[in-house]
């Protein structure tokens, strides 16, 4: 084997400008296959990077009929702790009426838990969010968006200011940062929005009801939300009698499955076309192959005679194929690799990567080596059936 | 050692159909150095086909170390002619991309030899035909003499029961010719059996043997 190797190689060496020629349909093949998946693959993870970064790791759940079991603050804290569910929090909603000096405007107000910091992805500005112990004491603290600190309270370092919601006194702890990459910011952006504990919310005049309807969860494993919509579309199936109407529960994967779909399809068709110059790199290799087996048909008479088999004969012609069809693809891996590198530095202000895809480089060389094997058969079985005879008398 | 008996042949040339040999039969016996004369188109190369197992007769028998050649299939074939029969052909035929000791080493190779042993098996050869130092040479840079002497160093390294040659010099000037006849005559006195194939007689003369063939048919040449 290492002999026949050896032989190919030599064969090879000892005709570069044709090898080389030969090889290029194999390499333009694998650099088109190759750098077209990376390419769409890379737009394609930076596509859904941004999808996800308006917060797709979240999972919202209304309930719509509670059966006699309400869902309490206890509840969630217990569901929690459950495998795959990171964080829950519960959120109620109520617009109010605010007013600081002699300023009053409409606010809509949230009741929330600590958790909802981490669930929802807010970034604090100043002072902290809500802590747990603000939950438990009912405590008149807030935290305000960056819109209502300048437009309402005059400032932006306004922590330590009181303010009326509905009437009641309520002290700022914190101010949030107006994020605008959001998908929920990117509907409530301009408007003033307090996030007080969920139990001071249950004492505001506008009261809501002390059962929790609705409320957000995360997922343990931040890129892993289906195992986290399993639990907790479990846990909701128990408690509520099996009824999976009376509840629902979203996630923002729809907009992220929408698109690695259509990029998937635009891949699978690249990569087609792509397949289809490596076939007809392949129809070259053949080409070349005939012109040697014809070529060296002395040469192989004088095998022959020496003693070689059919079987022998076949292997060194299509281990030259095959070797041909490789060192091709090598070349074009390697030739990807380095477009792909200046493709990332020539596009780098739009911060995209396009590396090269692990599993399209495989395929380019599984594809190579099937394209050696199925190209050089016939040649090489043209060559191992010459009589010797015929072969040796052959031009001389 | 060979044994033909009654070997026919024929080929179809056109519609017309040749009898490359007609009823030949003879003898070799092991140790022997006999050469086959005869002009061209009298069938020689043929019997040499024949004999190498490079073709098998039409009708006849041919014992080869007393295993009749017939019905084999080409690989059968192979095998005994790479492992029974040194070739040595009028244009050398060698192989022109492989140093002289790689074509050396090609029969062992397909005798699935070991590397180590094929490596001693090659020095010895080429020594045998004084071109030891020739041995990273590639063929076109040898003289046709030193190239028909790694042709029989190729031959010899399998340790053939026999020895075929073709017009061995066939392409060689007078004095060349006498250097290959001279390591000839010395593989015969080590014990070698060899066939050597000409239509010079002045070759043929140097046999211990000669066996004469016209139109396909084999005579005795009685001195």
């Amino acid at each position: 084997m290492t002999q026949s190797l050896k032989m190919a190689l030599k064969s090879i060496a000892g005709n570069k400008m044709r090898a080389f020629l030969t090889m290029l349909g194999i390499i333009i093949g694998v650099v088109a296959l190759v750098v077209l998946v990376s390419l769409v693959n890379g737009a394609t993870s930076s596509v859904t990077d941004a999808v996800s970064d308006l917060g797709n790791s979240l999972l919202t759940v209304t309930v719509s009929d509670d059966k006699g079991s309400p869902i309490k603050l206890d509840t969630l804290t217990e569901w929690a702790a459950e495998e795959g569910i990171g964080e829950i929090a519960p959120t109620a909603s109520a617009s109010a009426t605010v007013r600081a000096d002699s300023e009053s405007d409409s606010i809509t107000v949230y009741g929330t838990t600590p958790s909802y910091y981490n669930v929802e992805g807010l970034n604090l500005l100043l002072g902290r969010f809500l802590k747990t112990t603000d939950v438990d004491n009912n405590n008149y603290v807030c935290v305000i968006n960056e819109t209502t600190a300048t437009d309402l309270i005059g400032y932006l370092d306004c922590l330590g200011e009181e303010i009326y919601l509905d009437g009641m006194k309520f002290t700022v702890v914190g101010v949030l940062e107006d994020d605008d990459s959001s998908l929920t910011s990117v509907f409530s952006s301009g408007s003033l929005v307090a996030y007080i504990p969920y139990t001071t919310l249950l004492r505001l005049p506008s009261s809501v009801s002390t059962d929790i309807t609705e409320f957000y969860v995360s997922a343990e494993d931040e890129s892993d939300t289906e195992t986290a919509e399993e639990a907790i579309t479990a846990l909701l199936m128990d408690r509520f009698e099996e009824d999976e109407d009376a509840f629902t529960v979203s996630s923002q994967n729809v907009l992220e499955d929408a698109v690695s779909s259509i990029t998937s399809v635009l891949a699978v068709l690249l990569g087609g076309i792509a397949a289809i110059s490596l076939v007809v790199g392949g129809i070259g290799i053949m080409n070349i192959m005939m012109v040697t087996v014809t070529e060296r048909t002395r040469e192989i008479g004088i095998r022959k005679a020496i003693g070689a088999t059919r079987g022998e004969i076949l292997r060194q012609f299509l281990l030259e194929a095959i070797v041909l069809c490789m060192i091709g693809c090598a070349i074009g891996i390697f030739t990807s690799w380095v477009i792909l590198e200046l493709v990332t530095v020539a596009v780098s202000s739009l911060s995209l990567s396009f590396e090269m895809d692990g599993t399209v480089m495989l395929i380019a060389i599984v594809f190579c080596f099937l394209i050696g094997v199925i190209f050089g058969l016939y040649p090489a079985n043209k060559a191992a059936k010459m009589k010797p005879i015929d072969a040796l008398h052959y031009g001389g | 050692m060979i044994d033909l008996n009654d070997i026919s042949k024929m080929y179809l040339v056109g519609d017309e159909e040749v009898r490359a040999l007609d009823h030949a039969s003879m003898h070799i016996y092991p140790g022997e150095f006999v050469s086959i004369i005869g002009p061209s188109g009298s069938g020689k190369s043929t019997l040499m086909n024949i004999i190498g197992c490079l073709d098998t007769a039409d009708a006849g028998t041919y014992l080869l170390d007393k295993i009749p050649i017939e019905d084999y299939t080409e690989n059968e074939l192979a095998r005994i002619r790479n492992r029974k029969i040194g070739f040595v052909f009028q244009s050398f035929n060698l192989i022109p991309k492989l140093t002289a000791e790689e074509n050396v080493e090609l029969p062992l190779i397909y005798q699935g030899m070991k590397r180590s042993e094929r490596t001693g098996r090659v020095q010895e050869a080429l020594a045998r035909v004084g071109l030891e130092k020739r041995a990273k040479h590639l063929p076109t840079e040898l003289s046709g003499g030193q190239q028909q002497r790694v042709a029989i160093a190729r031959a010899i390294a399998t340790r053939p029961s026999l020895i075929l040659a073709d017009e061995p010099t066939g392409n060689l000037d007078s004095k060349t010719s006498q250097e290959i006849m001279a390591i000839f005559h010395e593989l015969h006195e080590q014990g070698n059996t060899i066939v050597l194939i000409t239509h010079d007689d002045n070759v043929a003369r140097q046999a211990s043997r000669r066996i004469h063939i016209l139109d396909g048919k084999v005579t005795e040449v009685e001195e």
